[in-house]
């Protein structure tokens, strides 16, 4: 131990040396959310359609200049994507965030976890059968069988973490086993579906920022609202679950249901975001983990970078996906697996490092 | 006030881990010592009587009040409790480790207040050069003395520390339990500490109970348990106590 080998710090240097962190981890807080103002106002700028930087500024700020045209297209078709991505990747943020710090699990996501391929089958069986989960919702067959299965896996997923003496590990390979049952259901609906079926679904798949209208967006808004300020009133309890399930009950917290609210919260979050823009990997993976590396994991700092990591990761990926060939929108979907990927790799293969050891 | 246990049952599964546990009035500003081998019940005992078990049989009273009336969480900020050794690979550093101690899962905002008392608190453990690192970085013994300084920055009438020396170097042993009785003694607190070592029990603790299998066998001065025939017949062992040069009592252990 090191303890007699340095010089002791006085506790106005302790406090010292925590007052910077503190201080410098607002800057990057608030930093991250100044970029995100500016990637949400750049996907706004682009886009097939030819208007000037000047122009789209112009009507944004005062829309009573617009055309019919312009205002289609700014108003009604690129801010409800701008502001989708945002929103979506918040969600995802969170719920990643949240089912890493529950499961104590760094590799927790609801992609990893199966949560979207429950919603892709979930989609599935509305788009080729015609099947719906709950009877009578018209229209949104879809997003409604896509939510309806997504809680189902999150079910299913705390049922198993109830067991006793069921460790991460196992957690994430149940995660996994799901995620290969709901693929192979989902084979088999492909498997007898037709063309067009097949194209929709592969789409919807695909995860796309293209069906998001202003109702999606205040849904989505409006569930990160409810879910959001119940975390970050849990924020000491969460912390105190890093520590380990023992020194968390020793502190008063109850550890089971915790764990079940959160959860319940992460799929509310996972399912809506999933059924709305599809199965968008890896949001939820990155955007904590950067998070984590920038303030460590004191809720009250990385559940707020977590959500706006997760927003501007989304949103640079609405830029992306227009920027790649000018034209054409790319599903986002494929994006973020791409650049997931590789993150993926390099997480698992740095985990002895400091943050997971 | 007091602290006092009866008739404490508790079974995992099938298994007695707690049977007919008691003991009588511990006093405010004493530290107790729970002595006994590995799994005798040390840690269960604790846990019931932080209201983290709830107990077949039995009650455990402060003063007069039967601290299952109490909710869990009331019960916890009474009786503070630190769990046995641990290890959370966290990306949490010390200082905020003990922060969350000291707001004890009030309160959003931290303070000046609050920092001062955490930064004091980092400095007297001597552990103030380990403030910013992360907690997954320390080795054992900087770990359980962060634990110890989590325990002791928290208010409370109760402090259970289930073997706070198990991973410390000689120096850090007495260090930290010296700290504890100086605390316990300041605060007017009752404290139980569960300890392996005899001598460090005899030497520190004003009040030894000894445990075997769920039962308490004897409770006393260290003077009169570790002269009790009880001591060598739980840990199989003999024992022949002698007086060290500050007149404290040296328990020396041999296998029979």
């Amino acid at each position: 131990m090191s303890a007699d080998t340095t010089t002791p710090l006085s506790a106005g240097e302790i406090v010292g040396a925590y007052r910077r962190r503190t201080a410098r981890r607002v800057l990057l807080v608030l930093l991250a959310a100044l970029a995100l103002c500016t990637t949400i106002l750049i996907d706004i700028i682009t886009g097939p359609a030819d208007l000037s930087f000047l122009r789209t500024l112009h009507v944004i700020v005062d829309p009573s200049v617009a055309t019919v045209k312009e205002e289609v297209i700014i108003w009604d078709l690129r801010m409800p994507v701008a502001l989708m991505a945002v929103v979506v990747g918040a969600m995802l943020g969170v719920a990643g965030a949240e089912m890493q710090t529950i499961l104590n699990n760094p590799l927790a996501d609801p992609f990893t976890l199966g949560l979207s391929s429950a919603a892709s089958f979930g989609a599935a069986l509305a788009i080729v059968l015609g099947f719906s989960v709950i009877p009578n919702v018209g229209g949104l067959l879809v997003t409604v069988n896509a939510f309806v299965l997504s809680l189902f896996a999150s079910l299913a997923l705390f049922a198993f973490t109830r067991l006793r003496g069921v460790t991460p590990e196992a957690m994430i390979l149940v995660g996994i086993a799901m995620l290969f049952t709901f693929n192979a259901l989902l084979a088999f609906l492909q498997y007898g579906a037709s063309e067009l079926q097949l194209a929709q679904l592969i789409f919807w798949q695909l995860g796309s920022l293209a069906r998001a209208t202003w109702p999606k967006v205040g849904i989505c808004v409006v569930v990160l609202l409810i879910v959001l300020p119940y975390f970050l009133s849990r924020s000491w309890a969460l912390t105190a679950l890093r520590m380990g399930e023992d020194k968390a009950a020793a502190l008063g917290v109850n550890v089971s249901l915790l764990r079940l609210m959160v959860l319940a919260g992460v799929s509310l979050l996972s399912a809506v975001a999933v059924s709305f823009v599809g199965a968008i990997a890896f949001v939820g993976l990155v955007g904590p983990h950067i998070a984590r590396i920038i303030v460590g994991e004191d809720q009250r700092g990385f559940l707020p970078l977590s959500a706006l990591a997760g927003a501007l990761i989304l949103s640079g990926t609405s830029i992306a996906s227009k920027a790649i060939t000018p034209g054409i929108v790319y599903p986002i979907g494929m994006i973020t697996s791409l650049i997931g990927i590789p993150f993926f790799v390099s997480l698992i293969l740095s985990q002895r490092k400091r943050h997971w050891q | 006030m007091t602290l006092s246990a009866q008739g404490l049952r508790f079974a995992y599964d099938q298994r007695m881990i707690l049977n007919d546990t008691g003991f009588e009035a511990l006093q405010p500003g004493q530290l107790t010592a729970l002595i006994g081998p590995n799994a005798s019940g040390k840690s269960t005992l604790f846990r019931v009587i932080a209201g983290l078990l709830k107990p077949t049989a039995g009650a455990v009273h402060l003063g007069d009040l039967d601290l299952a009336t109490l909710s869990t969480r009331a019960r916890l900020k009474r009786v503070c409790f630190m769990p046995q050794f641990f290890a959370a690979n966290a990306s949490l550093t010390v200082f905020d480790v003990v922060m969350m101690a000291r707001k004890n899962l009030a309160g959003w905002k931290v303070s000046a207040a609050d920092m001062d008392a955490v930064g004091e608190a980092l400095h007297s453990a001597g552990i103030g050069h380990l403030s910013e690192a992360y907690i997954s970085e320390l080795s054992g013994g900087q770990a359980q003395m962060v634990s110890v300084a989590q325990a002791l920055i928290r208010q409370a009438d109760v402090y259970l520390f289930d073997e706070p020396t198990s991973a410390l170097d000689l120096h850090h042993q007495l260090d930290v339990l010296s700290r504890i009785s100086e605390t316990i003694r300041a605060r007017g607190a009752i404290g139980i500490v569960a300890l392996h070592d005899l001598n460090l029990a005899a030497r520190f603790a004003d009040h030894l109970i000894l445990l075997r299998q769920g039962q308490v066998l004897a409770q006393g001065s260290p003077q009169e348990v570790l002269h009790r025939p009880e001591i060598a017949a739980t840990y199989g062992v003999d024992i022949h106590i002698t007086k060290g040069p500050k007149e404290d009592l040296v328990v020396h252990a041999y296998t029979s």
